[in-house]
Order: C-alpha cells, then structure tokens, then sequence
C-alpha cells in the first residue's frame, strides 16, 4: 500500500510544511516515508512543491512522475501537475483561488475552498491545513488522531494556534472524507 | 673551561642546504631556528614548507612539518592551527608562492586573523624555476620571461605585500626585514621573535617580510647581489613595522562610525 | 537516538559529528549548502571549528592540513566545487592523509545545472587529480545510508590513510527520510593510534613530514607500489554492494548506484507484475568496484541494463565485468533530468522484445558445425 502526492502552491502558501507534516506523521504511525522539495531557482518567485510518499514498504523512487493524488493550492500549480496524475488517482483544488476547471474526466476532483474555510474560522493563515486535512480525508493516507498530535508538537508553544489549526483540519477532513472517488482512485 | 658561545640552534638539521652561493634563505632559516629555539616551543611547532626554492625546507628543521601546495601554505596552515590551536605554525613561502599563485589565500588568512606566523621570503624572482618574472620583480628589472626588463605597462607595477595587508582591518603584525648585513639581519631576528610572541599570545595573525638575494636569477655575484638589493630593493621595500595589533586602526571610519 | 524525519545534507552534517569529527572547512555552492549550514551551527555545540573558507581551493588545503594534524576532518561540495579540490586531493591522498569529502553531484560539464546528477563518477572513482591513486568512493542511495556511509568512510579513511569520497546527488541531499543514529557505534575498522601526524616533535621522535615529494624515482616507485597495495587490500576486503529480486534466473539484469537504484526497484517491481524477472545490483562502494558480483549476476541474465544520471560511466566498470559475454544496455537522463520508474520499464521492455537468445556456449557450435 502506497500514498504518494505532489504538494504545490506559491511560496509562502505552506505546502512545503504540511508536505512535511504528512511525512512526520506518517513515520510516526510507523510508516515508510520521504519528502523531497523541488528546488533550485523555481524556489523563488515561482511554484514551490514537494513530493512526499507514504508506504508500508521501504520506498522506492522518491520521484514520482505519475502521483496518485495532486494538491493544488494556486492555478500554476494545478496547469502544471494535473497531467501527470495518474487514471483514477485524485486532485485537490484549492478553489478559493482557482476559477478555471480542471479538465481531466478520469480522475476524482475534489474542489476545497481552503482559504474561504480559513478566513471564516478566523485563521488566514490555515488554508494550507485545511486542504492537508481533504487530502487525508480523502485518501487516509495518515490517522487524522496522529496529525493532530503533530500539530499539537509542532506549534507546542503557540496554543491558539493549535486551536485554530486543527480545526481547519478538521473542517478540511469531513470535505475529504465526503468527496465521491472514482473507482480505482488513490 | 670554554664556553660554547655560538652553535647550531637545536631547531636546524645538521645538513648542508642545496641553496646556491650568496642566497641568503640560510641566514632565514637560522634565524628562525634560533627563535623557536629561544621562545622554547619546537617540540610544538609545525612548519609549513611551500613550492619554490624552499620546497625541501622539511628537511633543514627539527619540527614537524607539512609540504604544501603551490600558494597553499596559509590554507594548509589554517586547517593545523584550527585542529590544534594549542600547536605553534609557521609557514615559509617565496614571492611566487604567496604573491601569485597563493594570493587568495594569504589575504584571506591574515582577514581571517589566523593566529599563524607567515615568514615571506622576496627575491623578487622565480628562482627554482629558473628566474622568471614574479609579483615583486622590479620595475625594469630583466627576468627570463620580460628579457626587456619588466614593462609596468604590460605587467602592472611589483606588489608591496606588506603594505597591502597592512590595509586590512582585522588586527596583524605585518613587517618587512632584510638580512644582506649582519645588522640587518638582527633587526629581522627581532621582527621574526616578535611575530613568533604574537602567535603564542594568541594575538593575531603574524607576517615578516624577509627581503632575499637571488645571486643565480640575477646573475650576479654574491657580493653584488647584496648591494643590489640595498641599492635598489629597499627603496621600493622599505623596512619597517607596518602594523601592530595594539594600534589602531588606520584605515577611513564607515560613516557615523 | 530515536528516528528523526531528516534532510539528507543534515543527517550527513550530522553523521561526521556523531563520528568524532570536529573541523569542516568548506565553500558555499548549491546543492549541497545545507551542510555548511548545518555544520556551521552544530560543530561549536560540540566544542568543533567551522571555517567558511575564501575558496574550495583553500578550503581542500584547509583539510589536508588539519588531516596533517591527525584529527578528523571533512569537508562538503558539489561538482563545479570538488573539481577545484582536486589539487589538494592529489596531494591528500599522496600524504597518505584520512579525509572525508562529500560530493553532492549536480549536472555539468561547466557551470552545468545545479540540479541532481550522476556525471562525475570518472572522476571520483579513477583519479581526477593528477598522479596514480585511488579514492575509496561510497554511493548512499537513502537519507539513512548517507548517515551510515559517512560514518564508515571516517573509520575507513584512518584505516587505510586514504581520501574517502561519499557520492550523492541533488536528490540525496534535498530528500528528507527517517534517519536514526544507534547509540554505542562500533566503528567498521580498527583505528590505529596516528603516530605518524605532525603534532609537534617531542623527545627524541624522529620529525614527522606530512608530504608527498620525493624527488627520487625510486623512492617514488616504492611509494606508488604502497600506494598500491593499499588499494589492493580495498579492492579485496571493502566492496560493498546490495542485490534485489537476484535469484536462479532473469530476463535483465539492471546496475545502478545511489538514488537512480530506488527508481528501479519501483520499475522492478512494475515489471515483476507483469511477469518479467528483473534483477538488480547495486554497489556501494563505486572503488571498489563490485565486478564479481555484476559478472556472476549477468550471466544469470540474458542481458544488462545499466541506468545512470549521465550520458555513460558507470557502464565502463560494468562492462569490464561482464566481459562480453551479455551485451550490455544504457538508459541515462542528464542535466538534471530525473529518471521515472516508466521510462526504466519501456526501456526494459524494448531490450528484451530485442534481446537475442544467450550466445551458444562453444561446444554447441561446434556440435551444430559438425551436425
């Protein structure tokens, strides 16, 4: 069993961390995990994305052409990776920011207004957890228990954070666990 | 019952040198021989020999030593004195080695305040390779690569080193000496100690200058090699203290400063 | 220590601490800053020395001094960079000095790319400086054999005096995984006390010269056949490999070092469902080479592939060990190009829709000649 997706935004839109996040939390539940960013000049300025994997065996290519599952949290990113996906896997649109529709017909498309979330639950800055949260909603790649412990480590020092962040999470699960997979899908 | 009023410092090998007649390396050997000997640490210095005519210099001390690449020696020095900060390190290069090849990295040691002793021997040629121009040769002065004399035009002017580094903000002791007479050689004995004492202090980066004769590459005999270099080096190299830690910077402030 | 989710450039930076090493004296230049970075903070922690060098030229001569001096030394670069290094590696390895250098290869030649690469495996593994001598070189192919490697390559480098190289690539470096570091390592060699280093000449110890002139041809003679046996007793106790799915039979046999392998375990593993028996060897130590390994491998095989982030090296080695008697395949991506598992399957799929028949052993030839 593998869950392996591509994490893309602009820089500054968190998904470096949460690809990090899904990584640790994966390890922590005992599994086979990597994380590898993209880097170089593209870092700056333009989309920053990271592949992480997740398997119950050690992992294989660190590089995965043909994800099973895209997070798209700006329009770039989603032009660039929704090619890629592979027959039946999934992608998440992060639709406060994205207008267009995405065009694949063979792959679950899950739209995640994950911006509009944060800003109604009073945390601008959670877009990024909500839409990890779809993801594993979506796909149960990791407990959303040992995420939340995660989160609870990773900001120990900022409680109202931890508060507000695992609530995008949350909110972000249920949207994820409700999406409709097509069959065969990741 | 005699006395023992001259010998050869502990810190020398007993060994004939293959330095050619009137080439005054030995006179700087022996005078940091007999300053090791004196400040009492051979048994915790390190030499570092450079690519030149000193190359062999390993051979001609009793301390441990290293062979560095070409212009290396600060680098190479750098990496002892910061593994063993307890170990006194000096390194001997020429003019081609520290002034051409090794210009980065001697710059950048004495920035770096590298708590070594740079001895810099200036001959103002290429001797091992057999009288070449180098970063000293003088203006006009007739080299086997500028026949004609060196042309300042095509080959900029001859690098004061000592100056140079003494333009450096980090605190050093930078000096030129020269030893073509006896008392000069004495006032170079005490610029060379007086480096040596910084470095044990843990002061600062050290450099002595030692103006040098190249009877061969000159081609001229020892005698006149010596009134060469007085009539004609010193007035480009004046000797001198250049730089002490203890004084001040001289260089301009940064505004508001 | 228990596992930690770590950079590869970190948990190297972090395996030369846990080895005893205290000085790093290096260059900036991506992809491989990480290490600096993380040795610049780290190594005062631990009472160490950090010199961020004015050049990789002074930085390698930085080493072999400190080398010089009998403690543990490393230093880090990447390609454009280890080529400025090979001077003082020359002389490194001639001085019979321990360092450990970490290459993290990006594409060239030149300037090239900075992204991840597999092209300068000539030059690590026969010489790149000038003169005869032989870097041992370790290819990591995970995060937590980074880790492992560079601590060997510590314990291997003292034992054998020698400039021990760990070869990784952009994705090494970048990658975060899993890593631990055990309590109470053992080192992989014995460690002689370093009587040889100059550390200052007390007593009647004769004086030790860190030093590779000499000036007499056979005085150097003696010196370049030491040298030799040296490497002998490498080639004959340290080659490192790991093999996958290797068993009675295969349709191909796949070489690949370091990262490119990972991607052909998932190709290997695509192909199995289909049915197609791919075997795998990877070496570890890239000098010296495994060739007893990949000969005994290929003959179970109807033909090679080697797979590379270059345009052709490792095959050499690999064709050395093979010998002709399989004819031997290349797949290489360059520039910074990565290599998919799907691209190593078409690939493997058109050798063998190819792929003649094992050749005839002799006696069969000679059968059907006089048949």
């Amino acid at each position: 069993m593998q869950n392996d997706v591509i994490m893309a935004g602009f820089g500054g839109q968190g998904v470096l961390l949460i690809g990090k996040m899904l990584a640790y939390a994966g390890m922590h539940q005992g599994k086979e995990v990597s994380w590898l960013p993209s880097y170089g000049p593209e870092m700056r300025g333009g989309t920053a994305n990271c592949t992480v994997v997740i398997s119950d065996r050690p992992v294989g290519s660190p590089v995965i052409q043909c994800p099973r599952a895209v997070v798209a949290m700006n329009l770039p990113s989603m032009e660039k990776f929704e090619p890629d996906i592979k027959p039946g896997g999934l992608l998440l649109v992060n639709s406060s920011l994205i207008n267009k529709e995405p065009s694949r017909k063979d792959i679950t498309i899950l739209k995640v207004p994950a911006n509009d979330i944060a800003n109604e639950i009073g945390n601008p800055k959670g877009a990024n957890m909500v839409i990890l949260g779809a993801y594993l909603g979506a796909t149960k790649a990791v407990e959303l228990a040992e995420m939340e412990k995660l989160v609870e480590e990773t900001f120990a020092h900022k409680p109202k954070v931890v508060e507000a962040n695992i609530k995008a999470l949350r909110l972000g699960y249920e949207l994820g666990e409700g999406a409709k997979m097509k069959k065969g899908a990741a | 019952m005699a006395e023992t009023v001259f010998c050869r410092p502990e810190a020398l090998a007993k060994v004939h040198t293959h330095y050619c007649p009137g080439c005054t390396h030995g006179v700087i050997h022996r005078i940091v021989a007999e300053v090791v000997d004196e400040l009492g640490v051979r048994e915790r210095t390190i030499g570092i020999a450079p690519v030149g005519c000193s190359v062999l210099a390993y051979d001609y001390f009793t301390t441990d030593f290293q062979e560095a690449s070409h212009g290396r020696a600060p680098a190479v020095a750098t990496g002892i004195k910061r593994a063993r900060p307890d170990l006194v390190v000096f390194s001997y290069q020429g003019d081609g080695d520290l002034a051409s090849i090794g210009m980065g990295e001697i710059i950048h040691c004495a920035n770096r305040g590298e708590k070594i002793t740079v001895i810099f021997v200036n001959n103002a040629i290429y001797g091992m390779t057999g009288g070449q121009m180098a970063p000293t040769t003088l203006q006009g002065q007739v080299a086997t690569t500028c026949p004609m004399g060196r042309d300042v035009a095509l080959a900029g002017y001859p690098i004061r080193i000592s100056e140079l580094l003494s333009t450096l903000r980090t605190p050093a002791f930078i000096a030129r000496a020269s030893v073509h007479t006896p008392l000069m050689a004495v006032n170079a004995k005490a610029m060379i100690r007086r480096a040596f004492e910084y470095q044990i202090a843990n002061a600062c980066f050290s450099l002595v200058e030692v103006l040098s004769t190249c009877p061969t590459n000159w081609g001229i005999p020892p005698v006149e090699a010596a009134a060469w270099l007085e009539a004609n080096m010193i007035p480009y190299y004046p000797l001198g203290i250049f730089k002490v830690p203890e004084k001040e910077d001289r260089a301009a402030k940064p505004m508001g400063a | 220590m228990a596992k930690k989710l770590m950079k590869g450039s970190e948990a190297i930076g972090e395996a030369a601490v846990q080895a005893g090493c205290k000085l790093f004296f290096g260059y900036p230049i991506t992809p491989q800053n990480e290490i600096p970075e993380y040795m610049s903070h780290r190594l005062p922690q631990v009472g160490g020395t950090f010199v961020q060098a004015e050049s990789e030229v002074a930085a390698s001569n930085m080493i072999y001094g400190a080398a010089g001096s009998g403690e543990r030394v490393f230093t880090s670069s990447s390609s454009p960079g280890i080529s400025l290094m090979q001077e003082a590696i020359s002389y490194i390895a001639g001085a019979e000095l321990p360092v450990v250098l970490v290459n993290i290869m990006r594409a060239g030649p030149g300037l090239g790319g900075i992204l991840p690469s597999q092209a300068d495996y000539f030059q690590a593994t026969k010489g790149g400086g000038h003169g005869d001598y032989r870097l041992l070189v370790l290819a990591p192919w995970s995060v937590q054999e980074a880790a492992d490697l560079v601590q060997d390559a510590f314990d291997l480098a003292d034992y054998y005096r020698n400039p021990v190289m760990v070869l990784g690539d952009g994705l090494i470096g970048q990658m975060m995984e899993p890593c631990e570091f055990k309590e109470g390592r053992v080192p992989c060699k014995p460690l002689p006390p370093k009587t040889w280093a100059a550390t200052g000449c007390k007593g009647d110890r004769p004086t030790n010269i860190i030093n590779s002139l000499y000036l007499d041809a056979k005085e150097l003679e003696d010196h370049n056949q030491k040298l030799v046996a040296k490497y002998e007793a490498m080639k004959k106790d340290e080659v490192r490999f790991a093999e996958f799915n290797t068993g009675e039979k295969a349709d191909l046999l796949i070489v690949a070092y370091g990262t490119v392998a990972r991607v052909c375990v998932t190709a290997i593993e695509d192909l199995k469902a289909e049915g197609i028996a791919v075997s795998m060897v990877r070496p570890i130590t890239l000098f010296p080479y495994p060739y007893e390994k990949v000969k005994e491998e290929a003959q179970k095989a109807k033909a090679v592939l080697v797979v590379e982030l270059s345009t052709g090296q490792m095959i050499e080695d690999v064709r050395l060990a093979v010998e002709g008697r399989r004819p031997v395949h290349f797949y290489g991506r360059q520039g910074g190009m990565l290599i998919s598992p799907e691209e190593i399957v078409a690939k493997a799929k058109s050798i063998l829709a190819e792929a003649p028949a094992p050749p005839l052993k002799r006696e069969t030839k000679r059968e059907a000649r006089n048949g």
